[in-house]
């Protein structure tokens, strides 16, 4: 028996504005707590301490002070005329979340939980990491706050991640490769929830992105929310007036939501989140659940999924460590659904260009994650120049603009990004699987 | 729970009750090492002092499962096991043992399925319920339905961490047995049970649950012996894993025969 994939045509779902508004469990049907009993407790705890410390001058204070002084907020929002070039009467813009301390958005939420984690009494953290980038961001608060940390990575993923498996050691962070099922992200976060089950007393989960249980997808949000509150204010500074789109890459989508939350009720801005496409959606070999069209449930959430007709999860496959996961963050599923943003995959191949597109014109070096929402910009661009909306006449005032979020640099990628390219003698490659 | 609907694993443990005994209760993945042998392996398990048999839907993604299990599901996967055939191998079981079937099961392969359509086809196949660790009761208002409709088992489970509410919530949401996490872990062997357990037991029968049953960690005859003296039933799976894989369904039977004798209370 095969079920007929269920794909509701975007638009299809009511929703009445107030995005902004929307809060956990769900998000329209997505989203809740499929979980084991065991850590509905534990559940229950982060939600409670998350609600009652957003509320508390205190905490906010002090997440504010080391969103300042501590990871370098706020981030830039550079403006990269010699990347848009080609597309006259596009402006684009990156904001700089490759800036902040650790080099990626992942900071934000890691400070955020580590300290409520440290509200709740916990003394050890664990986290899942793809690319490496969670991990050792969640090392370097573990570091900050003298907490110990575990840090469950596939193992496929430790062989394309070296360099980020030692600098996790460095931060003094036990990383466990773990050797069963695809031996990536998905099988990392399986690990680290059977950690948790048997650790919860002294353990918080700190858990790198917008799925999972509630409040994980709710939580972590607010945590990245400082991105689009940021790139809202610092649009209307440079341009003087809001972005026509904003633009990021999505797997979990924490990078995203962060981003798409500050714009979410302004009817006239256009949110893009854009898939792993990998070798190609058509293919199989990719990490797009959302164009794959599959709901399920995995992880403790209800969302789309990478899975077979039976319900087993299918090996994502993506060129970027980070994107590598078979599922999406159930608020990125009720936005698309509602219609209120706009997912598309982006392949390997195009998200490579535009890295390296990006690096020539503008000498900044994207993580190939990052590099996704690049090419949905350039694609964008491409499309309003196609169908006459701007050209080179345009007055700047009613040129288009689009925010990119840079969510990370791509330090991590050079082995990946010199073997993709060719640059690397065919017996010394060690990455770009 | 609720009781006007059959509930054939409550007949189970109260023939068991009636017998002087604690109930038994024992799993096996479906399709490990083959279906054929999961088939063996189940009759054998049964025909030899199991009450109720839990047969585990292999998941590529089990977080509640250690490594024996984990190893084996896995193999059944790769041995190109699809979830529809669970049902032949319900009806073989229940065809061939006295054993009340019950399925142990990550619930998106029920979702996926269509939760009426699962539960229709496992009823036609003569299951008893499933077990269900990775769904809560408020996230089962389909499955609410479903069991009431094709008249199978809810088990849900309650465990060490769980507030009295959340106990209260298991047990009046559950029909047949809850079942009992005796300590906070995953599944596999463990030296001894944790003592825990009594107290997770307790809870639940205080909460109104007329039977409980213990499962994680459970190993030994006297392992049965000692939950016997506080719980309506015993559950392994992990040990008969690992002698399925060692030794072969004949080895399933000869170590339920000495698991048992650890369930009789005369």
């Amino acid at each position: 028996m095969s079920t007929p994939i269920e794909r509701p045509a975007p638009g299809s779902y009511e929703h009445d504005g107030d995005f902004q508004q929307l809060q956990g469990p769900y998000f329209g049907r997505y989203g809740g707590q499929w979980m084991p009993e065991s850590l509905m407790a534990a559940l229950q705890e982060v939600e409670e301490t998350f609600r009652h410390a957003v509320k508390d001058p205190e905490f906010t204070a002090e997440l504010n002070d080391l969103n300042a002084n501590y990871i370098n907020r706020p981030s830039l929002l550079s403006e990269v005329p010699r990347f848009a070039q080609d597309h006259p009467g596009v402006r684009i813009f990156l904001k700089r979340e490759d800036l902040n301390h650790t080099g990626s958005h992942k900071i934000n939420n890691v400070i955020g939980q580590a300290l409520l984690a440290k509200r709740m009494g916990k003394t050890r953290l664990i986290a899942e990491t793809g690319a490496g980038q969670h991990g050792v961001a969640t090392a370097t608060a573990a570091a900050l706050f003298g907490m110990e940390c575990t840090v469950y990575m596939g193992e496929a993923d430790t062989k394309r991640q070296a360099l980020n498996v030692a600098r996790m050691e460095m931060l003094g962070a036990e990383v466990k490769a773990v050797t069963i099922g695809a031996r990536t992200l998905k099988d990392a976060i399986n690990e680290a929830l059977r950690d948790w089950v048997a650790s919860v007393d002294t353990t918080h989960y700190l858990l790198g992105t917008v799925t999972g249980p509630a409040p994980f997808p709710e939580m972590v949000r607010y945590f990245h929310q400082v991105i689009g509150d940021e790139a809202r204010e610092q649009s209307l500074e440079q341009t003087g007036k809001l972005p026509d789109a904003v633009i990021a890459c999505v797997g979990g989508g924490s990078n995203a939501i962060g981003l798409f939350h500050g714009f979410l009720d302004d009817k006239d801005v256009e949110l893009y989140g854009m898939e792993a496409g990998g070798a190609g959606v058509e293919t199989g070999k990719h990490a797009a659940p959302i164009a794959l069209g599959r709901v399920g449930v995995l992880h403790g959430a209800r969302t789309y999924l990478m899975q077979d007709e039976d319900g087993q999860t299918i090996d994502s496959h993506s060129v970027s460590a980070g994107l590598d996961y078979p599922g999406v963050g159930p608020q990125h599923a009720f936005l698309h659904d509602t219609g209120r943003a706009i997912y598309q995959p982006v392949s390997d191949s195009e998200a490579m260009d535009a890295f390296k597109l990006l690096t020539r014109t503008e000498g900044i070096m994207p993580a190939i994650e990052s590099a996704h929402a690049l090419a949905g910009a350039l694609r964008l661009a491409a499309k309003w120049v196609a169908d006459g909306v701007v050209d080179k006449s345009t007055p700047q005032d009613e040129q288009k603009v689009i925010i990119v979020n840079l969510s990370g640099r791509g330090d991590k990628d050079v082995s990946t990004a010199a073997t993709w390219f060719g640059m690397v003698p065919e017996d010394q490659t060690e990455a770009g699987e | 729970m609720t009781d006007t609907i059959r509930s054939l694993t409550a007949e189970k443990i109260e023939q068991a009750r009636a017998d002087g005994r604690t109930a038994f209760i024992g799993y096996l993945p479906a399709g490990y090492p083959t279906i054929e042998d999961s088939i063996e392996a189940a009759v054998q398990l049964g025909n030899n002092g199991a009450d109720i048999i839990e047969i585990g839907l292999p998941y590529s993604d089990p977080v509640m499962d250690g490594e024996v299990i984990q190893l084996a599901t896995a193999e059944a996967l790769e041995n190109g096991f699809r979830v529809a055939d669970v049902f032949h191998i319900v009806k073989e079981v229940t065809s061939r043992t006295d054993a009340a079937v019950v399925i142990m099961t990550y619930w998106n392969l029920v979702d996926r399925m269509g939760v009426d359509e699962f539960s229709r086809r496992f009823a036609e196949a003569g299951g008893a319920g499933l077990v269900t660790p990775d769904l809560v009761p408020e996230e089962a208002s389909e499955w609410f339905e479903a069991s009431d409709k094709y008249e199978l088992d809810r088990i849900f489970l309650t465990a060490p961490s769980s507030p009295d509410e959340r106990v209260k919530l298991t047990v009046d949401s559950s029909r047949g047995f809850v079942y009992a996490v005796s300590v906070m872990g995953i599944t596999g062997a463990r030296g001894e049970v944790s003592n825990a357990a009594e107290r997770v037991v307790r809870r639940a029968h205080e909460a109104g649950a007329p039977r409980v049953c213990v499962g994680l960690g459970i190993s030994e005859p006297q392992h049965v012996a000692e939950i016997g003296s506080y719980a309506d039933g015993a559950i392994v799976g992990t040990a008969l894993v690992a002698a399925l894989r060692d030794n072969g369904p004949q080895a399933v039977g000869e170590i339920t025969r000495n698991l048992v004798t650890g369930a009789s209370k005369k």
